[in-house]
């Protein structure tokens, strides 16, 4: 084999090229779109649904009044958001799965089979949250999902469940979707929340910022009286949570209020909160940071939410959780930063348009520190017993995991190696977070000392047949 | 994490600098016959190209220069019970699959012959041309293109990071020590013994061996011996699994592949693919392009993997050489100082015998088997021509 030197990624250039990409069409997306373009950049939105809105506002662009109005109008909301941005003259690529983005700013893509590239100036990567793995005892039973799951088949298609379900953990999503559930008619079986009054009295700590969020407050508020009238059955303070079932989920048990009980129901929709998607900026190799007050990863971001990787900026949920609005916020002021990098901005210009928007931000965000230490998941629920199943694709058990800390493995990529932990389809998306904190707590150190699996290309499934027709 | 000085053996017969195979097979090879090792790895042992290599255990296709050694490797690989112990053998996890370099045309299997041809005369047998209905049989799913090619019965892979973590428990059963997450820093000679530092404090022994992979230039430049290493990434991708199709690890002859397929179903696809290594951020940077040019070779000879999905795609950082063949030998400025780096995307199956080797050139002044053509000044020499 001859000796060659080795440019980073020379062969095949993308041919075209843009000032703006974006990865994700939520909010953070959607918003970055229309303020780049307001400033005259060109705009390529990539974004793996066939309309924009995210998985937030899913469906947001067909969904008929109906279910508008079962979903409610935080959901209606994003109405006018995916209005501007089909106005604003960005080119929405759709039903494109990126499957890498290079520090070169290489943006690589599958749409229908076609293997397709650009070239970007800066690039913008909004790819949301995804849900916290809830690792329970019998959580891989079929007729277990997640509540985000079970929300996306609601807004996407309008499908919800016929037989009487069960909601467990705890967070803003999973009393959402209960009180959308009750307005579409769905019986459900029980709420099982696992927060308990020691969250309480650590969140009424947080009741400074809370007063400034009251809008999120009363929102809560409402929607937990919405369940209460509908007669919803529902437990407080719940531990000790394991689905039933053999071969398929058939209900789930918990001890509340001191009492082993069980509810019956072959859906199971688990959900403790939701985590950003890193796994862009994790293969970029950005430095990123474990957050103590929503125990996940986020990267780490100047103020206009650039990574320490040159021109390519973070906005929205996969920066860091903060809701909607706040995403959209974070777009607009990552899509300022980005033009004003390409020269279409003067960085005057750029800071006073950005101020209101920053105001504006920490608004929605005095609401955070009361939510996340509310619904801070419970360490049981985030690092389970021996039995359980962290790794789902390799079926690799926290019980091996602790194993292989015995055996002197000292982090997430050597589990790969251990025992083939994270090392299948998903690559450690779903199991990720576990592993980190099982490893961390067998060996009594922080998450942030223990690191997290190297995320290596393709983030998106690319078969070796679309591989070949990019040569 | 605080350095954690306490209760460090600072003195012993050798130190080892790096944790990869060479370094931890020499740590076992060098404890096995009663010298007392530390050995110190930058961040964990058979973390580069080690532990993320094909993990093909291959005789077939080797440098002439390297198939003496590569011989009495697949030996050792074949008696791993004997030496390691059954149950470490066990943990190595090697598998004597077979090897076959396919032909797709009459020219790449007239070049083939030609060189089985070469080796036979050698006094080596170990490598048989096949036809291609022999090639149907070892491989039925092989594309019907496929000429013939070359078979290696008793070649097979192993699991790299397994392979080597079990050399490294045989060596700390022995009592070699090792540090992790301890690079070392500078290498001096002072009177009769090496001076190695480290942010943890520095390490001494009468012996050195530089087994320290793709940053063994700088260790070799340090004791004076200047060689044209090169750090590079190598790649390798893995799919989802597929129902069994093959057993044997394939290669071509005419363009880069190594190809399997373990027992879990899962095919792994690499073949020396070289790309850019950042040593001081200690990592390799993937290069699609170049995979693409591999999927394509999968496609061409199995066609049925086309609609399969690649899960992964990963690059370890190794040294290459300008001729493709390791430094393998002593310093020529500085005394007990024994070099075994550059093994140019083929080291794996070297491990077993590059560390016996290391252990006899401490211990016994010499090695047992032809090492002449690995010696650390070749290319100095053929600059003064």
């Amino acid at each position: 084999m001859a000796f060659e030197a080795s440019p980073p990624a020379a062969a095949g250039r993308p041919a075209e090229t843009v000032d703006i990409a974006i990865v994700g069409a939520g909010p953070a997306g959607m918003a970055a779109a229309i303020a780049a373009r307001r400033h005259g950049a060109s705009v390529v939105l990539l974004d793996e649904q066939a309309a924009a809105g995210g998985q937030i506002y899913r469906g947001i662009t067909t969904a008929p009044t109906q279910r508008l109005d079962v979903l409610g109008p935080d959901y209606g909301a994003g109405a006018s958001l995916a209005k501007d941005f089909a106005a604003s003259g960005a080119r929405h690529i759709t039903g494109a799965a990126v499957w890498q983005v290079t520090a070169e700013r290489q943006v690589h893509y599958l749409q229908g089979g076609g293997v397709r590239s650009l070239q970007a100036d800066r690039v913008l990567l909004c790819t949301g949250a995804m849900e916290r793995p809830f690792p329970i005892p019998g959580w891989t039973l079929p007729g277990v999902l997640t509540a985000g799951a079970a929300q996306i088949l609601l807004k996407g298609s309008g499908m919800a469940p016929t037989q009487p379900v069960v909601l467990a953990g705890c967070g803003p999503l999973l009393y959402l979707l209960g009180w959308q559930y009750v307005r579409a008619g769905v019986p459900i079986a029980a709420i099982v929340d696992t927060t308990d009054g020691s969250d309480y009295r650590r969140a009424i700590r947080h009741a400074g910022g809370a007063l400034a969020g009251w809008r999120y407050l009363k929102k809560g508020l409402s929607l937990m009286a919405a369940l209460k009238q509908a007669k919803v059955p529902f437990y407080k303070g719940a531990t000790e949570l394991h689905v039933l079932g053999v071969g398929q989920a058939s209900g789930l048990g918990f001890v509340s209020g001191g009492t082993l009980r069980t509810v019956d129901s072959p859906l199971v929709l688990l959900h403790q909160g939701v985590v950003p998607n890193t796994q862009f900026s994790w293969s970029l190799r950005a430095k990123h940071a474990w957050d103590e007050a929503q125990l996940c990863w986020s990267p780490v971001t100047d103020a206009w939410g650039e990574l320490d990787v040159p021109g390519i900026f973070v906005a929205g949920d996969s920066g860091g959780i903060g809701g909607a609005r706040v995403a959209a916020l974070q777009g607009e002021l990552a899509g300022l930063a980005a033009v004003t990098q390409n020269g279409k901005l003067a960085a005057a210009t750029r800071d006073g348009l950005a101020a209101p928007l920053q105001a504006e931000m920490r608004e929605h965000l005095f609401i955070r520190p009361f939510l996340d230490a509310l619904y801070r998941p419970k360490k049981a629920n985030r690092i389970p017993a021996d039995g359980t199943i962290v790794c789902r694709c390799e079926e690799v058990t926290a019980g091996d995991i602790r194993s292989y800390v015995e055996l002197g493995c000292t982090g997430p990529n050597q589990a790969k190696s251990f025992g083939r932990c994270g090392m299948g389809p998903c690559q450690g998306r779903q199991c990720g977070l576990t592993v980190t904190e099982v490893i961390a707590d067998a060996r009594g150190m922080t998450p942030e000392q223990i690191g997290y699996f190297r995320i290596r290309p393709p983030i998106k499934p690319i078969t070796l047949g679309e591989l070949a027709r990019e040569a | 994490m605080k350095p954690d000085n306490a209760g460090l053996p600072r003195g012993s017969d050798v130190i080892v600098i790096g944790g990869g195979f060479h370094g931890t097979s020499s740590a076992f090879h060098l404890a096995r016959r009663g010298a007392k090792v530390t050995l110190l790895e930058s961040e964990y042992c058979a973390r580069h190209a080690s532990g993320v290599n094909a993990g093909g255990v291959r005789t077939l296709g080797r440098h002439f220069a390297e198939v003496p050694l590569a011989r009495a490797s697949l030996g050792l690989w074949h008696d791993l019970p004997e030496l390691l112990g059954a149950d470490l053998a066990a943990d190595a996890s090697f598998v004597a699959s077979g090897q076959l370099q396919i032909a797709e045309t009459p020219q790449e299997l007239d070049k083939l012959r030609h060189r089985v041809a070469e080796l036979h005369a050698l006094g080596f047998t170990h490598e048989v041309i096949v036809d291609a209905q022999q090639v149907r049989e070892i491989a039925p799913r092989l594309a019907h293109h496929v000429v013939g090619g070359i078979w290696v019965r008793d070649d097979g892979h192993a699991v790299p990071y397994r392979a080597v973590t079990a050399f490294r428990h045989a060596a700390q059963r022995l009592g070699a020590q090792f540090h992790e997450a301890t690079p070392a820093q500078t290498i001096e000679r002072i009177g009769d013994r090496w001076k190695v530092t480290t942010h943890r404090g520095s390490f001494v022994a009468p012996w050195l061996v530089n087994a320290a992979g793709a940053w063994s230039g700088d260790f070799a430049a340090q004791a004076g011996d200047v060689v044209p290493m090169q750090p590079g990434g190598l790649m390798l991708m893995i799919t989802q699994r597929v129902p069994h199709f093959v057993d044997p690890v394939l290669g071509a002859a005419g363009r880069p592949l190594s190809f399997k397929q373990f027992a879990n179903g899962t095919v792994l696809i690499g073949g020396g693919l070289r790309c850019g290594a950042d040593v001081v951020r200690r990592h390799g940077e993937v290069d699609f392009m170049k995979l693409s040019s591999s999927a394509q070779t999968v496609t061409d000879l199995f066609p049925h993997l086309g609609p399969i999905n690649i899960v992964r795609a990963w690059a370890g950082v190794e040294a290459f050489m300008p001729d493709d063949i390791p430094v393998i030998g002593p310093s020529r400025h500085a005394p007990q100082l024994v070099h075994a780096f550059g093994f140019s995307a083929h080291g794996f199956e070297l491990g077993p015998i590059g560390g016996q080797i290391v252990s006899e050139l401490v211990l016994d002044g010499s090695s047992s088997l032809p090492i002449a053509p690995f010696a650390v000044d070749r290319f100095a020499t053929a600059h003064l021509h």
